[in-house]
């Protein structure tokens, strides 16, 4: 069985050629940041990294999390590619590093002309004299539980994302049918799904996104971001498993696998509509002006496009496309969708992100799309070198004969 | 529906039924139906069966429940009775979306959960032929149509070489109707001899 992934050059010289666009599109972006005395083309500097990198961060920790989730429950279906959201999981400390460091150095470098943090307002403007709303806010919003909480939110992932892939390649040496780390992985399991919802589900986006534009805030705002993550999170693994099927590896994945992950990206779809749906139209129906200003602007104002193309990307196509069965056991469908969902949803983390420095200054332009490519080429740098580290089946797994005869 | 003559054999055990299932297929005899007392894997595509349209027939069902609320709020709110709640406008469609969600889920499960009991034929009050009574106990039974071409004896010769332990031949109402389980059908009788 052929269990061992080998680099092929191909992939890596499309990851380097992705990091080197990605390089290129920073180095430009530095040069007009150095060159330019317009506040907005600066605050876009900032924003975009700030955008790409809690993107690529929070999809990624959705491997972790659905890793933990499957484990909890005692899943099977996972087990055949489950080395997949292992390697993503295990570099979740990638993107940390990188989204901590890029928050940081708008926390406390980025100011514009008149000593404004346009990105994050609470820094310079929570003052008796200057804001008062975001005064109100700063037991919350300030830079010390910013910091503390990024940290400790990065740094318990990145730790959960190694362990997981450790604990399960140790499992591999273990004597046969030894329980032992099954047990373990379970129990830090609950512990890790805990940590989840007060990180991801909770602090996390209100601090690195809500607080973008502090004025505005919404209770269901981290669940509407954990949807979008976690169905994004899924396509990602899904490409990468029909990726290393078209490589001859993981012989063990069957149609029935696809449609378990094809389930999830569609119904994980709709969850995200209805999510989506609830906080729009909550603040729709009571009209108050303190809230209505975040949807104005998205909606009549100058994001409409985006506004609009975000329904139709992330709910019309995938209900329906993948509705039907058969379209979930294809394999061009499939990851035909799971890319639309990752572009989808990476326009809604851009309307989320961008309105509050930008304004109506908005682009989706070479600066944009060359940070995007840029992370995605070290997200398939890193991955794909964590998958040659260890075998692609997981051996010695308790549930692998289960996985093997899973019926979608 | 219409009385018909069966073959009926009753099998003890799954690893029986399938070759068996394999080779009464292969010999052309066409299988009218096979009652297990529990869902056998693998069995629908043993016998050839086709994958169900229920779900397209869900998918239309929501449809109209879909058009249906849409259709009726607007003509209540926008046409018939209009009045302003709130400031809005009269075509208020986020405020009725929740409605139009659960009407179209209300139509697709109503009407699937109908659809569902009219192509299994099961329904309160509604009857159908028992091949065996131990059908739904301990015994797989396979029930096979004998047409005017098709010898009696042939065919139950033939069930029993495929491993069956009681092979006979029944008068049966092929599909269903309204009656009760507790009264013999006047057909029944002509099993009695």
């Amino acid at each position: 069985m052929n269990d061992r992934f080998e680099i092929p050059a191909r992939l890596r010289n499309t990851s380097l050629f992705l990091i080197v666009v990605g390089i290129a599109a920073l180095v430009g972006g530095i040069a007009c940041l150095a060159m330019s005395h317009n506040d907005v083309e600066r605050a876009r500097f900032w924003a975009v990294l700030l955008h790409d990198s809690v993107f690529f961060l929070l999809i990624t920790t959705v491997s972790i999390f659905i890793q933990a989730a499957v484990s909890l429950a005692q899943g099977s279906w996972l087990v055949a590619y489950r080395r997949v959201p292992e390697a993503i999981g295990a570099n979740v400390w990638v993107f940390g590093t990188i989204a901590a460091v890029v928050m940081f150095m708008i926390v406390f470098t980025f100011k514009d002309a008149n000593g404004v943090n346009t990105i994050y307002k609470w820094v310079t403007e929570a003052e008796p004299g200057k804001d008062k709303i975001l005064f109100g806010k700063k037991v919350f919003l300030n830079k010390g539980m910013f910091v503390g909480f990024t940290l400790v939110t990065v740094a318990l992932w990145s730790f959960f994302g190694r362990k997981f892939r450790a604990m399960s390649i140790a499992q591999e040496s273990a004597p046969k049918n030894d329980t032992k780390i099954y047990w373990k992985v379970f129990r830090l399991s609950g512990l890790f799904l805990l940590v989840y919802a007060l990180t991801q589900m909770s602090t996390g986006p209100w601090l690195w996104i809500m607080s973008v534009q502090a004025h505005w805030y919404s209770t269901l705002f981290s669940w509407y971001t954990f949807a979008s993550a976690f169905v994004s999170g899924m396509s990602l693994i899904l490409l990468w498993v029909v990726y290393l099927k078209n490589q001859g590896n993981l012989e063990l994945v069957t149609k029935e696998h696809m449609h378990d992950l094809g389930k999830f990206m569609f119904a994980f779809s709709i969850f995200w509509t209805y999510l989506w749906f609830a906080q729009y139209m909550l603040i729709w129906y009571s009209n108050q002006p303190d809230e209505t200003f975040y949807f104005k602007m998205r909606q009549q104002g100058p994001y409409s496009i985006i506004f609009y193309a975000n329904f139709i990307i992330n709910f019309c196509m995938p209900i329906l496309i993948l509705m039907a069965r058969p379209s979930k056991r294809n394999y061009f469908t499939v990851t035909f969708m799971a890319m639309v969902i990752i572009f989808g949803h990476w326009l809604d983390y851009f309307q989320m992100v961008m309105p509050g420095p930008l304004g109506e200054n908005w682009h989706i332009n070479w600066y944009e799309i060359g940070i995007f490519m840029g992370f995605a080429g070290i997200l398939i740098f890193c991955v794909s070198r964590t998958l040659t580290k260890s075998s692609l089946v997981p051996a010695n797994n308790l549930l692998l004969k289960e996985t093997v005869v899973h019926l979608s | 529906m219409a009385i018909k003559k069966f073959a009926v054999a009753a099998y003890d055990d799954e690893e029986v039924l399938f070759p068996a299932v394999k080779k009464v297929r292969s010999s052309g005899y066409k299988i009218h139906d096979i009652y297990t007392p529990f869902a056998v894997h693998g069995l629908d595509e043993a016998m050839g069966l086709k994958g169900t349209d229920l779900h397209i027939a869900g998918f239309i069902y929501g449809l109209c429940g879909t058009s249906t609320a849409v259709g009726f709020i607007s003509w209540i709110f926008c046409s018939d009775w209009p009045i302003i709640y709130g400031g809005k406008p009269h075509f208020a469609l986020p405020a009725w979306i929740p409605i139009t969600f659960e009407l179209t889920v209300l139509f697709a499960a109503v009407g699937m959960t109908l659809t569902f009991c009219y192509l299994n034929q099961i329904m309160p009050g509604v009857k159908k032929h028992v091949f065996h009574p131990r059908q739904s106990d301990d015994l797989f039974v396979m029930a096979i149509e004998i047409n005017s071409h098709m010898s009696e004896q042939e065919t139950t010769a033939f069930l029993k070489a495929t491993g069956a332990k009681e092979v006979n031949v029944q008068m049966a109402e092929a599909g269903w109707w309204y009656g009760r389980w507790d009264k013999k059908e006047p057909y029944e009788a002509l099993n009695a001899g």
